[in-house]
């Protein structure tokens, strides 16, 4: 009898303090919406406000005045959707041919992927940034989607993932049926791969859209820039001056995100986990 | 086709289709065809980009006039460059202040999610959260949170008596005020994956302990961590070479409080990291030459420190 009271009152506890974790988590969120619902000098007042308030509609006003919201978000959307279609058609057709074939220098080439994972990033900024300046790319959104366009994380992972889910038997058939590779791939291994591209594709569009060091680099015509490099702008222009208004954009800019996220978060954390504990 | 299967096909697999045999090249072109264009890329974007670094970092170089030979001056001069070397031990201070906090967090989060069943989802989800965000965005409501003059943490603060912190303007405040952003992004994912980890541990190693009287504090030094440590090293190599380079978090952060350069990383620069001292002296100084081999020196920190962290886990897994 002790022992269930005991055991109940341990899992109230729990979930105490598990619900502290959640809130924490989710505050920031919140304290956005606060800020946004604010104007400035209601912002500046002791004790601060914790209660969203009735200035959203002129803090939007406001953004859309300063920052061309669409015109960057449409730049992210653009960049974000080309880069997760090339990098779902190259890595999984990558990750079939690792999976399921063998050919001479499969194990070099395989072995190069996984070092070129650990190639830190800004290594290759410099000569990256001349080589696109040749190229005439620098300040166009071709600068961001062709050097994303296919990489190693999601062909090691796709393989790893298609390795398991693709019965030769069923390759092996349909070879005797006379379908040759690209019509195995569509018809035999994407089926069968769906929930893997999913996932890759949910990860590298919020990879894509959170991606912000080289797009600052290369988007060198400020009035031509994704999402986040416009909300940077935002705020080191008017991140001292017009609060509720930088933190209108910022909360806005995570609402795509989110929506992703909400779709696909059972999966994402699944997999990931998953990748990890491998 | 002329297609290999890993299990040996029926047929002959270079006659399968009716076609002749087929040797080298010609037989397995398509395959070569298929997983080229990350190769052609890497090629363009990544294993010429890094070589061609190494060869700037030898000369003196504004990426448009001609480059002039410099030897290994530019990498005499990081030696003893004090702005690179202080830039190093902000990156590791952050780090650390970030990654102790974070991984033991997550240990407790995921321990604690383990054993309440209800609601595991809702508490999955709500964790993960803070990392699917962009970091510009949040790093915009930290800076408003950590402010001087109107800030959350600051009205906590003065409501319990304490004296107000310039968090984006002192040295300290700059550290803790970065770390925190960090160990909020990332807790709740590490969390996640520990908990995966959590889950591949049978229940009759717990149930034997339990037998044998151990109490939860032995058995999760007994057989939680020691069972966990692959894991252990996994979140913590990735968050060394991830931590290690930082860029955004301090950028966005620090860019209203920072004069001379967007990059300076705040006043004093006492929040520029390795990779903002690059951002620098490549983007800002436009001095390409010494910028490459920054990069190289953060390579470098970056690869020791790691191969120091794994060395340190594993060791005491040996004990």
């Amino acid at each position: 009898m002790t022992s269930i009271k005991g055991t109940r009152r341990k899992g109230v506890a729990l979930h105490a303090v598990l619900l502290v974790g959640l809130l924490l988590s989710a505050f920031p969120f919140y304290w956005a919406v606060i800020m946004s619902t604010h104007t400035s000098s209601e912002i500046f007042t002791y004790p601060p406000n914790l209660l969203p308030g009735s200035h959203f509609l002129e803090n939007l006003r406001g953004l859309f005045d300063a920052v061309d919201f669409f015109g960057s978000m449409g730049n992210s959307l653009l960049v974000a959707g080309s880069v997760t279609f090339l990098v779902l058609l190259f890595d999984s057709l990558a990750a079939f041919v690792f999976a399921k074939f063998d050919f001479p220098g499969k194990r070099v080439l395989f072995a190069l992927l996984m070092l070129i994972f650990m190639v830190p990033a800004q290594l290759a900024a410099i000569p990256q940034f001349v080589i696109m300046a040749k190229l005439g790319w620098i300040g166009s959104m071709t600068s961001l989607i062709v050097p994303a366009a296919a990489n190693a994380f999601g062909i090691f992972w796709m393989r790893q993932y298609m390795t398991g889910a693709i019965h030769d038997e069923l390759l092996d058939a349909s070879r005797i049926d006379g379908a040759h590779f690209l019509r195995q791939y569509w018809h035999v291994a994407l089926p069968v791969v769906r929930p893997g591209l999913a996932f890759l594709g949910i990860f590298t569009f919020m990879g894509q859209w959170n991606d912000y060091a080289w797009p600052l680099i290369a988007l060198t015509n400020p009035d031509n820039v994704t999402l986040q490099v416009a909300l940077s702008q935002l705020n080191g222009t008017h991140g001292t001056t017009d609060y509720g208004m930088v933190m209108t954009g910022a909360l806005l800019a995570l609402i795509p995100l989110l929506l992703v996220f909400a779709i696909g978060a059972r999966q994402i954390i699944g997999d990931l986990a998953k990748g990890a504990i491998k | 086709m002329a297609t290999t299967l890993r299990k040996p096909p029926v047929a002959d697999p270079a006659t399968a289709g009716g076609s002749r045999p087929r040797t080298g090249a010609r037989r397995y072109w398509h395959l070569y065809a298929a997983i080229s264009p990350f190769y052609l890329l890497f090629l363009c974007f990544g294993l010429i980009p890094v070589g061609f670094s190494l060869y700037v970092s030898l000369h003196r170089w504004d990426g448009l006039g001609s480059m002039e030979w410099a030897g290994l001056s530019q990498y005499q001069y990081l030696l003893g460059d004090s702005d690179f070397w202080t830039a190093v031990g902000n990156t590791i201070v952050i780090w650390a202040l970030a990654t102790f906090p974070m991984i033991f967090l997550a240990m407790v989060t995921a321990v604690m999610l383990n054993s309440a069943v209800r609601l595991k989802n809702l508490y999955r989800f709500a964790y993960f959260l803070p990392n699917v965000t962009s970091v510009v965005a949040i790093a915009i409501i930290f800076g408003s949170v950590f402010s001087t003059n109107f800030g959350l943490v600051n009205a906590l603060l003065q409501a319990v008596g304490l004296d107000q912190v310039a968090w984006l303007n002192t040295p300290w405040g700059i550290k803790i005020a970065v770390a925190t952003l960090m160990t909020w992004q990332w807790t709740g994912y590490n969390a996640i994956i520990f908990l995966a980890g959590l889950q591949t541990i049978p229940g009759e190693l717990y149930e034997a302990a339990r037998m044998d009287g151990a109490g939860p504090v032995q058995t999760f030094f007994r057989i939680t961590l020691p069972m966990m440590r692959p894991v252990l090293l996994f979140v913590l190599v990735v968050s060394t070479v991830t931590g290690l380079q930082s860029f955004s978090e301090p950028q966005v952060l620090l860019q209203t409080t920072s004069n001379d350069s967007t990059f300076a990383g705040g006043p004093g620069h006492a929040g520029q990291t390795m990779v903002l001292y690059f951002f620098q002296q490549t983007f800002d100084n436009n001095d390409f030459g010494y910028g490459a081999a920054v990069a190289w020196g953060v390579f470098l920190v970056v690869v020791l420190f790691s191969i120091i962290n794994w060395r340190l886990v594993q060791r005491r897994g040996e004990d």
